[in-house]
């Protein structure tokens, strides 16, 4: 891995940034690459359109921005709309699909939905769907230790939502899981 | 000496350059904040605010930007290491106390995560637009010490550096981060308090009655003695005599602020921090400082791709600025490419000491985002052809 670019796309409140902060945590810190978060968001501290860029790499990051990601997480239709033309050939299109109604992908994407509201809203606590999608993002791109992400989310966490919140990651890693057989197998 | 192990967070961390700014003045050793909060700068004293109790400081939210910058002064006075955090609409506020601290020649650090402006301008986003306020925005002849970091872990070595330089000059350090660098979470090692050299102002060295306040060192810099402990102490901005009492005179005037002056323009050497990748053979030199000089890191890299002799020079410490090696560089090189988040600031310094030697030329950007490294190339391979 020479350099990856990550960009994870919502709106202000669903956090996207945090799940940024946990990607990177788990591979600056728990899977020995270095990681650069950078975040885009407006004035307003809800609602407003918003997004994390992190940059992986085995080397040390010199240029801190992402231009062209290779993996796409995104939360919010309007992020998609914004963010889908700016991912790579081939590259990897991850969206919530109770939000989300993909259109056409740039050549080679791969894209896969995964209802996190709704299964966050069945965990009762529809906040955790950013650890949902993170878990999908795990499993689906491979890009981080799945221990790595474990450790980084305990971390990053409000004390005493630890158990919640891998319980999310774990529900949406196996979702990818299960897409990713069944992508393999076709 | 080494640091005082309360305020140093030992260990590998995950932290934004806003955070380890904080890390920074606690590891140095500062332990009074006063501030008032504003985007993109308001990380640093939340976590302030939550770090600096558990080591034996204070912070207050004070009124306004013009309370804070005038209140760390009277901490400083009592003895304290002190700063102050904000961007641009508060550094603004701030300037009459900037000047303040220079002629009382009180140390102080001052943060300034900047956004693009002017005014309130674009609160979440980048620029480098306060480059020549941070020299020059007070009345009056002066110089301060500006420090432009590039990453997160710099933030946290660097405000460290800044607290030292501000305590040995006994000068108002300002702290030029931005946007992006404030907001940008990488990897950040703290090392044990041992491993990190802290400097503290020098105290008087000799008998209490015949101690004179203002009267300068070797260095240039007077001995500071905390109020109350005995010393006579007078602090005023007028122009003032060796006691600190008010002294109307040219000559008076002259004394004091051309040592004001002098006491960083001729200890630069000692001051400027410089970095230089492939420079030997270069012939078109980028200057770029803080986020500027990672994104032009890409733009070499392209270059040299390409086989183009490129090279890249960093001011570090960007006031005062490093003129004598840039003037050595003018002689070798076709020229200087500057980008800067900004319609052109720090380009008029690079092009006044190029002195016609080597083209200089500016690459602006009016901030809310940083350049596009090929913009730069374009213009690199445009001077070469």
């Amino acid at each position: 891995m020479s350099r990856i670019e990550v960009k994870i796309g919502g709106f202000g409140g669903q956090g996207v940034i945090l799940a940024g902060m946990i990607l990177g945590r788990a591979a600056a810190l728990y899977d020995s690459k270095d990681a650069t978060l950078t975040q885009s968001f407006g004035p307003e501290a809800r609602g407003g359109s918003c997004s994390a860029q992190v940059v992986l790499s085995k080397e040390r990051n010199l240029y801190p921005c992402v231009t062209r990601p290779d993996v796409l997480m995104v939360m919010s239709q309007p992020a998609y709309d914004k963010f889908i033309d700016e991912v790579v050939p081939n590259g990897l299109v991850l969206y919530e699909n109770c939000l989300v109604k993909p259109g056409p992908l740039p050549e080679g994407c791969r894209a896969f939905g995964l209802p996190a509201t709704k299964i966050a809203e069945d965990m009762g606590r529809k906040m955790v769907l950013n650890i949902v999608m993170l878990g999908f993002l795990t499993s689906l791109s491979g890009l981080a230790d799945v221990g790595a992400m474990r450790r980084a989310i305990s971390d990053s966490v409000p004390p005493g939502t630890q158990g919640l919140n891998q319980d999310a990651f774990n529900r949406g890693y196996e979702q990818g899981k299960a897409l990713q057989d069944r992508h393999d197998d076709s | 000496m080494s640091a005082d192990p309360k305020g140093v967070l030992t260990g590998v961390h995950f932290l934004d350059g806003d955070h380890a700014c904080c890390e920074g003045a606690l590891a140095a050793g500062c332990r009074v904040v006063f501030g008032y909060p504003i985007t993109p700068s308001t990380e640093v004293v939340e976590r302030i605010a939550r770090r600096i109790p558990t080591v034996g400081g204070v912070f207050v939210q004070m009124e306004d930007e013009i309370a804070s910058s005038i209140a760390i002064q009277g901490a400083a006075w009592g003895g304290q290491k002190v700063m102050t955090v904000s961007s641009g609409p508060g550094i603004s506020l701030m300037m009459e106390h900037i000047g303040y601290a220079a002629m009382t020649e009180t140390p102080c650090v001052f943060i300034n995560v900047q956004r693009a402006g002017p005014s309130t301008g674009l609160p979440t986003l980048a620029a480098q637009g306060d480059m020549m306020q941070a020299r020059w925005g007070s009345h009056g002849d002066y110089e301060i010490i500006a420090i432009s970091p590039n990453s997160p872990q710099e933030c946290f070595e660097l405000t460290v550096h800044a607290f030292n330089l501000a305590e040995r000059f006994r000068v108002p350090v300002m702290f030029m981060m931005d946007e992006s660098v404030g907001h940008m979470t990488e990897r950040v090692v703290i090392p044990n308090p041992e491993q990190l050299k802290i400097e503290n102002r020098q105290p008087p060295t000799g008998p209490k009655e015949e101690f004179l306040a203002y009267r300068p060192k070797k260095n240039m810099v007077p001995e500071m003695a905390p109020v109350g402990a005995g010393y006579k102490i007078h602090v005023t901005g007028l122009t003032h005599d060796e006691r600190g009492y008010p002294v109307m005179t040219p000559e008076v005037q002259h004394g004091l602020v051309v040592r004001l002056v002098d006491k960083i323009r001729k200890q630069r050497d000692q001051i400027c921090i410089n970095e230089e990748e492939q420079i030997e053979d270069a012939e078109v030199v980028i200057v770029a400082y803080g986020i500027t000089s990672r994104v032009v890191l890409r733009t070499l890299q392209m270059a040299r791709d390409k086989g183009l002799k490129v090279g890249v020079f960093r001011p570090v410490v960007v006031w005062p600025f490093p003129e004598e090696r840039l003037r050595q560089l003018a002689k070798q090189v076709k020229a200087f490419v500057v980008p800067e988040l900004n319609l052109g600031q720090v380009v008029l310094e690079v092009e006044r000491i190029a002195a016609g030697d080597a083209k200089t030329i500016l690459v602006p950007h009016a901030g809310g985002g940083l350049h596009d490294p090929l913009q730069i190339l374009q213009v690199v391979e445009e001077v070469l052809r």
